[in-house]
C-alpha cells in the first residue's frame, strides 16, 4: 500500500489556480523528486501536504490515515492536526532554524515539548530527556555535526545549518520527509554536502519527497520523478525515463532550458 | 543648605521612581495584551484597540491626566443632579437600565491624585508599548512560525519558546527609548499636584528664593537615565550571542 496518496488536490489563491488537480502516490522507502519551473505549483503542493496551506479540495492520505479531506468540512481540533502533522517532516529552503538555541537544542526542542504529553513524563523525566539528547547527538554526528552541537546557527555555514534542520526534522521520526528546494539558498560548493546527506537517508530507505532544481541529483537519488507544469502533473515516471527520454514537449523544453 | 536640598529632592525623586516603576509593572504586560488586540483577526477587537491607541497617542499625556483626575468626579456630580427635563431624557428614563446607569454613575468619585497619575500613565504607556510589541512581533519571519508548526508545536509553544526572545532582542532599542521618556514624563504628575522631584525643586523658589535646586533636579534625571542606559546596554549585549 502506498505510504503517501494524494488524490485530485486543488488549490487557488484568489482567482489564480495554483494546483489544478494533483494525484500522486509513493511507496514506503522510495524517493520522489518534484521538478518544474517556478510558479508551476510544486512548492504549494508541498505546503498543502504539510498543513502550511489548506487545499480547496481533494484528499491526502499518509500511512493509511486521511490527513486531509476537502469533503470533510468539520473543524478539527488543533491537537488532532498536530498529531497528523507529526507523521510528516519538512525541510525548508531557508532552514528556519531557531536562532536563539544552539544546534542540539534546535534538534531537541520540539521533541522535548512533545515528550511532556507522555503519561510517564513526570516519573521518568530525567531519563526521557537524556534519551532525547542521546538520540539527537547520534543524529547530529551521523550528519557530520558532532563537533557543532554547542554552536549557534549564526556561527554555522549555510550547508551546516541545512544539515541541522534535516536533523531537526528527523528527530521527530516522520514517516515521510519533505524537502522544499533544500539547496536553493546555498552556494554551489555547499550543495554537495546536503545532497550527500539526502543520499545517505535514501540508502537507509527513508521515504522522501524532494522539490529540487538539481536534475542530476534528482535522477541519481530518486526512484520516481514528477514534472509539474502550470498546476498539473505534466509527466511522471521512473527517474531515468523521465529525465533521459522526456515524452512531453513541455518537459523537453524545461530540461533543455535547465541544462543551458 | 545643599544637604537639605538634596534630601528634599531625594524624597521627591522617591515619588518619581514610584510612578516610573508602577507604570512599567502594569503597562509592560498590558501593552502586550493590547498588541495582540491590534493584531486580532476578530475585527471589532482590532479596530477598538486601534481606536484607543489613536486617541491616547493623539492627545497630550497632560490632558489625559486632567481628564482621568477630574472626569469621574464631574460625571458623578452631573449624574447625581440628573433630572429628566426634556422629551429625550424622559423617554430614556422609561428604561430601567438607563436609570441603573445614571444611579451607578452618581456614585463615581475622583481618584486620589496618585492613583489618577498611575492610571493615566499606565493607559498611555500601554498604547505606546503595544505598538512597539506589534512591530517586533510582525518583524519575525513567517518561517519561524511555520517551523514551529511543522515540528508539531502548539501556537503558544511557538510564541513563548521560539518567537518571544527574538522579539525582545528586536525591541530593546525602541523600548529603552520609550522607558527613558517615561522617566522624564513623570514630571507631568505635577500638573495634578503630585509631589514628585520637580515639585520639590520648585518649592525652594517660593520658600527660599533659590533657583538652583530646580536646576539640580536635572542631575537626578541624568544619573537615573544613565543607569538605565547602562542596563539596556547590558541586556543588548546579553542577547548578542544570536543573530535574528
Amino acid at each position: 500500500m502506498a505510504i503517501l496518496e494524494v488524490t485530485d488536490l486543488k488549490k487557488s489563491f484568489g482567482k489564480t489556480k495554483v494546483l489544478k488537480g494533483i494525484s500522486l502516490s509513493l511507496e514506503e522507502g522510495q524517493v520522489m523528486s518534484i521538478i518544474g519551473s517556478s510558479g508551476s505549483g510544486k512548492t504549494t503542493l508541498l505546503r498543502c501536504i504539510n498543513f502550511l496551506e489548506t487545499a480547496d479540495s481533494g484528499r491526502i492520505m499518509v500511512d493509511g490515515d486521511v490527513i486531509f479531506d476537502g469533503e470533510d468540512k468539520t473543524k478539527h481540533k488543533a491537537k488532532e492536526t498536530r498529531e497528523k502533522q507529526l507523521k510528516i517532516g519538512l525541510v525548508f529552503q531557508q532552514f528556519n532554524l531557531f536562532p536563539q538555541y544552539n544546534v542540539l537544542d534546535n534538534v531537541t526542542l520540539a521533541v522535548k515539548l512533545k515528550a511532556k504529553e507522555r503519561a510517564d513524563y513526570k516519573q521518568n523525566k530525567k531519563q526521557i530527556l537524556k534519551e532525547i539528547d542521546d538520540k539527537a547527538l547520534k543524529l547530529l554526528s551521523d550528519m557530520g555535526l558532532g563537533d557543532k552541537v554547542d554552536s549557534y546557527p549564526c556561527q554555522l555555514s549555510g550547508g551546516q545549518q541545512q544539515r541541522v534542520s534535516i536533523a531537526r526534522a528527523m528527530a521527530l521520526e516522520p514517516k515521510i520527509l519533505f524537502f522544499d528546494e533544500p539547496t536553493s539558498a546555498l552556494d554551489p560548493e555547499l550543495t554537495g554536502e546536503i545532497l550527500k546527506v539526502i543520499r545517505e537517508l535514501a540508502e537507509k530507505n527513508m521515504t522522501m519527497v524532494i522539490v529540487t532544481h538539481e536534475m542530476n541529483f534528482a535522477r541519481e537519488v530518486s526512484d520516481y520523478i514528477v514534472f509539474m507544469d502550470d498546476g498539473v502533473i505534466a509527466e511522471e515516471g521512473r527517474a531515468e525515463d523521465v529525465i533521459n527520454n522526456p515524452k512531453t514537449e513541455r518537459l523537453q523544453a524545461f530540461l533543455s532550458k535547465i541544462s543551458d | 543648605m545643599f544637604w537639605t536640598v538634596t534630601s528634599s529632592l531625594l524624597e521627591g525623586f522617591g515619588k518619581t521612581f514610584e510612578i516610573f516603576a508602577l507604570t512599567l509593572i502594569f503597562s509592560l504586560p498590558l501593552g502586550l495584551i493590547m498588541s495582540f488586540g491590534s493584531m486580532s483577526k476578530f475585527s471589532p477587537v482590532k479596530y477598538l484597540t486601534k481606536l484607543i491607541v489613536w486617541v491616547i497617542r493623539g492627545t497630550p499625556l497632560m490632558l489625559q491626566l486632567i481628564v482621568i483626575f477630574y472626569g469621574p468626579g464631574l460625571i458623578g456630580t452631573w449624574a447625581a443632579g440628573f433630572t429628566a427635563d426634556n422629551a429625550l431624557t424622559q423617554w430614556l428614563c422609561s428604561f430601567g437600565w438607563f436609570n441603573g446607569i445614571i444611579d451607578w454613575m452618581a456614585t463615581w468619585e475622583s481618584f486620589d491624585r496618585f492613583t489618577a497619575v498611575i492610571v493615566s500613565f499606565v493607559i498611555n504607556y500601554s498604547c505606546y508599548f503595544s505598538e512597539i510589541y506589534r512591530g517586533g512581533i510582525e518583524s519575525i519571519p513567517k518561517g519561524q512560525y511555520e517551523a514551529g508548526q511543522v515540528l508539531g508545536m502548539t501556537k503558544t509553544q511557538t510564541f513563548f519558546k521560539v518567537v518571544l526572545l527574538q522579539v525582545i532582542k528586536r525591541i530593546i532599542p525602541p523600548m529603552s527609548n520609550e522607558i527613558i521618556t517615561l522617566v522624564k514624563d513623570t514630571s507631568l504628575a505635577r500638573t495634578i499636584s503630585v509631589y514628585e522631584i520637580i515639585w520639590s525643586g520648585q518649592l525652594f523658589i517660593k520658600s527660599d528664593g533659590l533657583l538652583w535646586p530646580l536646576l539640580y533636579t536635572g542631575i537626578f534625571y541624568l544619573v537615573f537615565n544613565g543607569l538605565l542606559t547602562i542596563l539596556f546596554g547590558k541586556l543588548e549585549k546579553k542577547l548578542d550571542y544570536f543573530k535574528s
